[in-house]
């Protein structure tokens, strides 16, 4: 067939889930944060947590809207674009999904609910443990999806039956062992996520001298938790490299820049991959440490990418310098967190301008680091959807036009263009804003046995609360 | 289990037409008028629930996609255009109510994509279900009608007319959200919406009679099947009488029965096809292993607590949307 349709289709999923992946990456952590926000104010009564707490939810509920309206899209894609791929794989890819859908919506939206319109309406107990299940939702989600894109990544537990992947086994599917390295790295990239932004946040306060009490509490918990998660991150993200060693050793070959089979092989640091001659350009490398990393040896025979035909090789340039860019932005967190924590500990965090400075400059980092190593993970399983199975080729609408897949990406991009650019003004508002108003008390009369008063709607006066709520919620 | 995901997406799909029905309605509604505090009143009559109710778009969807993927795979790729243009409108339709009261200077633009987004929504989702009773063309399992295999003047009068039909539901949403002047302009909206309704609907009537489709071949081997038209026929006599009487509640209720009678004429006349007249139920069904998957977590104990749910956040903003309340 035509191979415009197909790019332009690739083009279009590409641009569309990385809009997308933006919001919920954001929202995990930052779910994960107000509980442990929320905790912290009811173990210690400081109201300053609350006001945190109440910024930071305002915060959330715009990037969870933003990520709710540019979810819906994901849902009909496969269907418009991916005709084939959602025909073959339906039956196993259409039912994880729908659980994403349910459970995500369960969790996230009734309990969001209760967030918003409920602190006065609640016990706090209650309260808390509907900010632990927004959490909870919010993590199921990326569960599910991480279930389906590992499933992709590495297919098991099926059999082809007339064309049509047969799910055989769920509980393989669910066990998947390349899903248990995948969804905790993609989880902590959501945690950091979290972190690094609250931090950058707290460091922007410091600088400008605002919101003393609430922007140290969000300075110095971001940065313990960065500091804290980082290196777990990249004992998985080391874990992830074995996977993809051994389910996938052209893509592996592919982020190396390695192009024929090398014993002991070196590790190459920088290069420009030049497929037309199958070798690198100004290339930095170290002996031997390649096969370490490949294979935990000093001379282990590690895979180049000259073994797979041409048309089973991923293209070279996006997964080697993704991932190099993810590393890099990993490394660069790593440093400025330590650096923060260590400072802090010395009790000279607030006066170390220079770093508060490049604090505060971090928060694109982690956002950057989930998008390119996105992009490693799905640019290297070319030329596949289904890997080894099911080619991107073979997987793409058959009546689709050039003109009318231009014409969608035209749309796409305009219509997120507008909602990204008010979205992030809208935000910058928020930030700038900072913690302040009134606090809503919990209320006076405990009922122990109703934790769900909240949606009994007894009596014109919750009426009003929700609807007070309600239009808080919209002019937040 | 196939009988179970039927029911389920049947039920998806009618609760989404009933409740973002009402919410495209009003959207709708809303580039007719200029007055500001009427828009205010109309948007918050929707505001807390428009979000939970787009859900159910959603989660047709992902049914479809997980037990009935040859459907999902045909009539999306089949309708790419109008989907594509649908999704825009919900999107520009959604940011809208977030946007709007944030916004002085670009609030203009927020009337436009809150109008726009619904009215175009409303209309490709129309447009979709006529060009699916007049027949896609499908070979060998797959569409094959072209870019635009789905555009003709059968489904562009089913868009007008669902537009008409989405404007009565808003605007009988609008008569238990409101009081006073915009409850009395809800009331002469629904007048002007069912007048539209019904001329749109007889135009098709009489352009399915002409042109022979094939579905109405189906009426005469099943008469059993005018049980429905009578269901919303005498919903319609009931809407008038209870509108002529100024009654607050019952004309939404009345004209969720006729949108509920007019889907179940759609689904009966086609029994058993999924796809009329090319891919029946059976043959687009998930394997019994992905179905019973479905089955066990999210079809027994996920989806009847979502029904609770919405149940329960209808329940909690019932009654007026009090304009004097909140600072929009």
């Amino acid at each position: 067939m035509n191979s415009l349709p197909l790019l332009l289709s690739r083009l279009q999923f590409a641009f569309t889930i990385s809009f997308h992946i933006i919001f919920p990456s954001f929202t995990i952590g930052l779910a994960a944060w107000l509980t442990m926000l929320e905790a912290l104010h009811q173990a210690t009564g400081q109201a300053v947590y609350q006001r945190v707490f109440e910024f930071w939810l305002k915060i959330f509920g715009v990037a969870f809207g933003l990520g709710v309206v540019s979810g819906v899209v994901m849902g009909f894609q496969f269907g418009t674009n991916w005709s084939l791929l959602a025909r073959a794989t339906g039956p196993i890819q259409g039912p994880l999904l729908s659980y994403e859908t349910f459970t995500a919506f369960y969790l996230e939206a009734s309990f969001f609910g209760i967030l918003l319109l409920g602190r006065s309406r609640v016990q706090p107990w209650f309260y808390l443990f509907s900010t632990a299940m927004v959490a909870l939702g919010t993590t199921l989600s990326a569960f599910w999806i991480m279930v389906n894109n590992s499933w992709m990544q590495a297919p098991i537990g099926y059999a082809i039956e007339n064309g049509v992947f047969v799910p055989k086994d769920w509980t393989a599917i669910l066990l998947n062992p390349v899903l248990w390295v995948r969804f905790p790295h993609m989880l902590l990239a959501s945690l950091i996520t979290g972190a690094v932004c609250v931090a950058a946040t707290g460091a922007w306060y410091v600088l400008r001298k605002q919101f003393d009490a609430e922007a140290k509490v969000m300075l110095h918990m971001g940065l313990w938790m960065a500091a804290l998660l980082l290196p777990v991150q990249m004992l998985f993200g080391h874990f992830n490299g074995d996977y993809v060693h051994d389910y996938q050793p052209a893509k592996f070959a592919a982020i190396e820049g390695r192009w024929h089979d090398e014993q002991p092989a070196s590790e190459v640091l920088v290069a420009l991959p030049d497929p037309a001659t199958e070798s690198n350009r100004d290339s930095i490398s170290i002996p031997v440490l390649g096969s370490i990393i490949g294979s935990m040896s000093l001379h282990s025979r590690e895979v180049g990418l000259t073994d797979f035909p041409p048309e089973d090789r991923p293209p070279v340039a996006i997964p080697f310098f993704s991932f190099r860019l993810m590393v890099g932005c990993g490394l660069l967190m790593l440093f400025t967190a330590w650096g923060g924590v260590y400072l802090s500990r010395k009790r000279r965090l607030e006066q170390a301008r220079g770093l508060l400075w490049l604090i505060f400059m971090s928060f694109p980092l982690p956002f950057i680091a989930i998008l390119t190593g996105w992009f490693t993970a799905e640019v290297g399983r070319q030329p596949w959807t289904v890997y080894g199975q099911l080619r991107t080729s073979q997987a793409v609408t058959p009546n689709l036009t050039a003109g009318m897949a231009y014409l969608s990406l035209a749309v796409y991009c305009a219509v997120y263009a507008l909602i990204f650019l008010f979205g992030l003004l809208f935000l910058h508002k928020l930030l700038r804003a900072g913690p302040q108003g009134r606090l809503v008390q919990p209320p006076r009369a405990a009922d122990i046995r109703r934790p769900m008063s909240v949606v009994d709607a007894a009596g014109p006066s919750l009426d009003d609360e929700a609807r007070n709520a309600s239009s808080a919620m919209l002019s937040k | 289990m196939v009988m179970f995901w039927v029911c389920a997406l049947a039920l998806g799909i009618l609760l989404y037409v009933l409740l973002d029905g009402f919410d495209l309605g009003i959207g709708i509604l809303y580039g007719f008028t200029r007055d500001e505090d009427r828009r205010v009143a109309m948007m918050r009559s929707i505001a807390p629930v428009w979000d939970g109710n787009e859900t159910w778009l959603v989660v047709s969807g992902v049914i479809l996609w997980g037990a009935f993927p040859v459907v999902y795979a045909t009539l999306f790729s089949a309708f790419y255009l109008p989907v594509l243009f649908m999704l825009a409108g919900l999107i520009l339709r959604g940011v809208a109510f977030e946007f709007r009261c944030k916004a002085l200077r670009s609030r203009p633009i927020w009337d436009a994509a809150f109008f726009g987004g619904s009215l175009v929504a409303a209309f490709m989702q129309g447009l979709m279900v006529g060009a699916l009773v007049e027949g896609l063309h499908i070979r060998g399992g797959e569409y094959a009608g072209g870019a635009l295999g789905w555009m003709s003047p059968f489904a562009a009068l089913c868009g007008l007319a669902l537009c008409f039909g989405y404007s009565l539901l808003g605007a009988c949403w609008l008569i238990r959200k409101s009081r006073g002047a915009l409850q009395e302009s809800a009331y002469r909206y629904i007048s002007l919406s069912s007048l539209g309704l019904a001329l749109f609907l007889l135009a098709v009537f009489v352009y399915a009679l002409t042109e022979h489709l094939r579905v109405m071949t189906r009426w005469l081997d099943r008469p059993y099947l005018f049980v429905f038209p009578a269901m919303g026929i005498g919903a319609s006599i009931l809407l008038a009488k209870h509108v002529h009487e100024r009654s607050d509640r019952t004309p939404f209720l009345l004209a969720s029965l006729g949108f509920a009678a007019a889907f179940g004429t759609f689904v009966i006349t086609f029994w058993p096809y999924m796809i009329p007249f090319s891919i029946t139920i059976d043959e687009a069904a998930s394997p019994q292993s992905s179905l019973s998957f479905m089955f066990w977590g999210e079809g027994l104990f996920v989806l009847p607590l979502m029904l609770a749910y919405t149940a329960i956040s209808f329940r909690v903003f019932r009654g007026k949307s009090d304009p004097a309340v909140g600072d929009y």
